[in-house]
């Protein structure tokens, strides 16, 4: 499956930056059968990178298939408006995909 | 709770790409198609449907029109653009994908339906008859479930869809993500799964019985901001 879209909002909150970001994932957590009755095989977000301002903020690693289509959020201190945040993720197939937003 | 941070927004962006997809015979996108509100105009026409057409000389909902347009502007048969209408889990269909973008632009816009026209008052007619209608393998009808106050299966509780205030916060969520299968669904799934629920004939996709059922509980549950589209259990 191609990497379906992202959708991201980051708004400042008294000085902590709140990020909230969608992902299009089938999160497949390798227990799950399929019509055959064969396993899917896992495939899962891995790695989600948090830069600001090109300055990584949070690297995360994930450990087992969440639910599909998961949402994130993060708590950055130390933004300001307008600053960029970008989020990208790699699965466990080599997948990625990345997006980015202001803060608002 | 469960509608903060749903992923109907990541629905509604593949939706937009598809509205600008040139698709069929004749490559064209579905920009141009009339939702009511004039040609290319999508904010706030999902409020305003289902309602009649000149054109087509018929009311029509969401998604009977966008099968018009598909066969009028892309040129595609109905057969073709039929083939898929329900999604499964990894791959949700076309209708339900334009769907979520269509209806997430009117979000905020009051729930108004047609009911001026004559073919719009004798469609509203048709639908509250066929929601009080009995028939099929189990003698069912809509109001079986929808027709008493304080009903559920399991711990849905079941509105009263003919009433105002149980058809307002309905009428207005739909269509609408499920949590539960993580898909989005459209108000002709809803219908069509109501009628499997019931054992009877599965219901033509987009037919003038599901387009007058759905003018019914629309016009029931009018005038509620649209605040969709839903995140259900």
């Amino acid at each position: 499956m191609a990497a379906g879209p992202m959708k991201m909002r980051a708004t400042l909150n008294g000085g902590v930056t709140d990020v909230r970001v969608l992902m299009t994932h089938p999160m497949e957590t390798g227990q799950r059968k399929d019509p055959d009755g064969k396993l899917v095989p896992l495939h899962f977000i891995q790695n989600v990178t948090v830069k600001l301002n090109g300055r990584t903020v949070v690297e995360s690693q994930i450990s087992q298939g969440i639910s599909r289509n998961p949402v994130f959020t993060f708590r950055l201190k130390g933004g300001a408006k307008g600053d960029r945040i970008e989020v990208s993720w790699i699965d466990n197939q080599g997948e990625t995909n990345q997006t980015e937003t202001a803060v608002a | 709770m469960i509608a903060e941070g749903s992923p109907v927004e990541l629905f509604e962006l593949q939706g937009e790409e598809l509205w600008k997809k040139p698709q069929g015979p004749k490559g064209v996108s579905l920009e141009q198609c009339d939702l009511g509100l004039g040609a290319g105009v999508v904010k706030g026409a999902y409020a305003r449907l289902p309602r009649y057409f000149n054109d087509a000389d018929r009311v029509m909902d969401l998604e009977s029109r966008l099968l018009h347009c598909m066969m009028t502007l892309q040129g595609r048969t109905r057969e073709q653009a039929t083939l898929r209408v329900f999604g499964n889990d990894d791959r949700p269909s076309e209708m339900e994908l334009l769907s979520a973008y269509i209806a997430g632009q009117s979000r905020g816009a009051r729930m108004s339906p047609g009911t001026a026209h004559s073919k719009e008052k004798a469609s509203y007619e048709l639908g509250r008859a066929l929601y009080f209608h009995r028939a099929g393998a189990w003698d069912f009808s809509c109001a079986s479930c929808h027709g008493e106050e304080g009903k559920r299966i399991r711990m849905q509780e079941l509105p009263v869809l003919y009433r105002p205030e149980h058809a307002r916060p309905i009428m207005a969520t739909w269509p609408a993500y499920r949590v539960s299968n993580s898909q989005f669904k459209t108000l002709q799934w809803r219908l069509n799964d109501c009628y499997r629920q019931m054992r009877m004939p599965e219901p033509n996709f987009a037919s003038d019985s599901t387009v007058a059922l759905a003018l019914f509980l629309t016009v029931t549950g009018k005038g509620e901001p649209y605040h969709g589209p839903g995140t259900k259990r």
